[in-house]
């Protein structure tokens, strides 16, 4: 088996990886990295339990290969918490309930700080269109989406 | 996932060499949410994957007034949906951008990609050695053929499942087509083909064959278009139906204009008969009524979706009924 070297940052930190192609990111990041925050759902691109961001977009770290992210810049929930506090997007979970069982929400959680990014002012259906690719099979949708708008208003306060 | 090589070429003369002439030996990856799906489910198990990324100048989108647009076939559908000019005037190309796949999906998937995507059938993708793989039968005609093809079929009923190819016809798109040899190009009504043409494909490349750019011709201040999709989840899926239209208005006429059709047939579906009658069409509901109840007069629906028929002719006659309320 042929293997291949890539290189990318995750969470800020460098990664070096001697792999074999037919690694998915997912794969990568949480076997040969640990960062096991990021969870594996239907595994083709339909649940969104395993997004990411890349290069500022959230993606589905299950339909991309490792080798495809060489030279990128990851982030995954990990990467959410700055100096052991948490981020206001994971606050606002907490604090309305958001987070049922769990499993969808780092998902749910990259989905909304890629939208944050690119629009710091979203309305309730930027909100529902960023985590449409995101499934809760608690179906706490209502209870995110109100997080994300706290979250939303307290960045921009 | 089964092994497979990665292959980087730097060139498209390297790309199309390392393809060679079997799809069994290597197969072109570019965002790559279709495929990983394909090779998950060993309905595709491709010795080596060439990763497209490297080739220079894919990636970019190009406008002028009189060549339009030159979208590089690498380019996300999310890129292509926020670019300025798709979005001032061809918004039926940004309606069906924004209407395929999530978000993550749109942020991988490029648009080459999106029109070489492989049918979504649930035999093809399943474990069933259909017609499409090499089998002798179709399973749709006599299984679960909600979703397929009313019109085109036969011997297989897959229906197509890209929405941008069925914006792309009316605005009369066409692909560049690269290989070691060099290059041609090719209206994109020709790009696609029926399983009566190739039972094992969706459109005329070959092996070795590489869409580079996909060119949309310029459109006149009169033009409007718009997508209307069809879909049974509020969130995201692909199209039970949809409709397709790009029209030039004068006053209360239409002076021309072109409909397509996606999710009823094997291939992104357009009727010459209805683009013709659109010509001098007046703008009067009487006049959308009788136009629509004309499409797809040659459908053969399978037993389980003729339902398409009503839909299909109903989303038409409100999307021009829309397009020409202003």
């Amino acid at each position: 088996m042929k293997k291949i070297n890539i290189r990318f940052k995750v969470n800020g930190r460098q990664a070096d990886l001697n792999i074999a192609p037919n690694k998915r990111l997912l794969d990568v990041l949480r076997d040969d990295l640990g960062l096991t925050g990021t969870k594996e759902g239907c595994d083709i691109g339909e649940c969104g339990a395993c997004t990411v961001v890349l290069n500022g977009r959230a993606v589905h770290s299950c339909l991309i290969l490792a080798a495809q992210a060489n030279g990128a810049e990851i982030i995954t929930v990990e990467g959410l918490t700055q100096n052991g506090e948490l981020h206001p997007l994971q606050k606002n979970f907490l604090e309305h309930g958001a987070v049922q069982c769990g499993f969808c929400i780092p998902g749910m959680l990259l989905s909304s700080y890629a939208l944050l990014k690119e629009n710091p002012h979203p309305r309730e259906d930027d909100i529902k269109e960023a985590i449409a690719g995101n499934l809760c099979r608690c179906t706490g949708y209502k209870q995110i989406i109100q997080a994300v708008e706290a979250a939303a208003n307290e960045n921009n306060e | 996932m089964r092994y497979f090589d990665y292959i980087q070429p730097e060139n498209i003369k390297q790309a199309s060499e390392s393809a060679g002439r079997d799809w069994r030996k290597a197969l072109l990856y570019a965002g790559g949410t279709d495929l990983l799906g394909l090779i998950k489910n060993e309905v595709e198990s491709p010795a080596a994957l060439i990763n497209l990324k490297a080739i220079p100048g894919l990636n970019g989108i190009e406008y002028s007034e009189r060549e339009g647009l030159t979208i590089g076939a690498l380019v996300k559908l999310s890129q292509l949906s926020a670019h300025e000019v798709v979005r001032e005037k061809y918004s039926v190309l940004e309606q069906a951008l924004k209407e395929t796949a999530s978000p993550q999906l749109r942020n991988m998937g490029t648009i080459g990609g999106n029109l070489c995507q492989r049918p979504r059938c649930w035999y093809f993708r399943g474990d069933f050695h259909c017609l499409r793989k090499g089998g002798d039968i179709c399973y749709a005609v006599d299984g679960e053929n909600k979703y397929h093809c009313v019109i085109g079929g036969g011997p297989c009923f897959i229906v197509h499942p890209s929405d941008p190819a069925v914006a792309l016809l009316t605005l009369d798109a066409g692909v560049t087509i690269a290989s070691a040899k060099g290059t041609k190009r090719v209206a994109l009504k020709d790009f696609f083909v029926l399983p009566e043409d190739d039972i094992y494909r969706e459109n005329i490349l070959q092996p070795g064959e590489i869409v580079t750019h996909i060119h949309v011709p310029p459109v006149s201040e009169k033009t409007v278009s718009g997508y209307i999709k069809f879909r049974e989840r509020g969130a995201w899926d692909f199209a039970v139906v949809s409709v397709a239209a790009t029209l030039r208005i004068n006053g209360d006429t239409i002076i021309d204009g072109k409909a397509a059709f996606g999710g009823v047939a094997p291939k992104p579906w357009q009727e010459e008969k209805i683009n013709q009658k659109l010509k001098g069409l007046s703008v009067k509901p009487g006049n959308f009524e009788s136009l629509s109840a004309e499409v797809l007069k040659e459908a053969e629906p399978l037993n389980q979706n003729a339902f398409k028929l009503p839909l299909v002719r109903n989303l038409l006659k409100r999307l021009l009924v829309q397009l020409t309320a202003s």
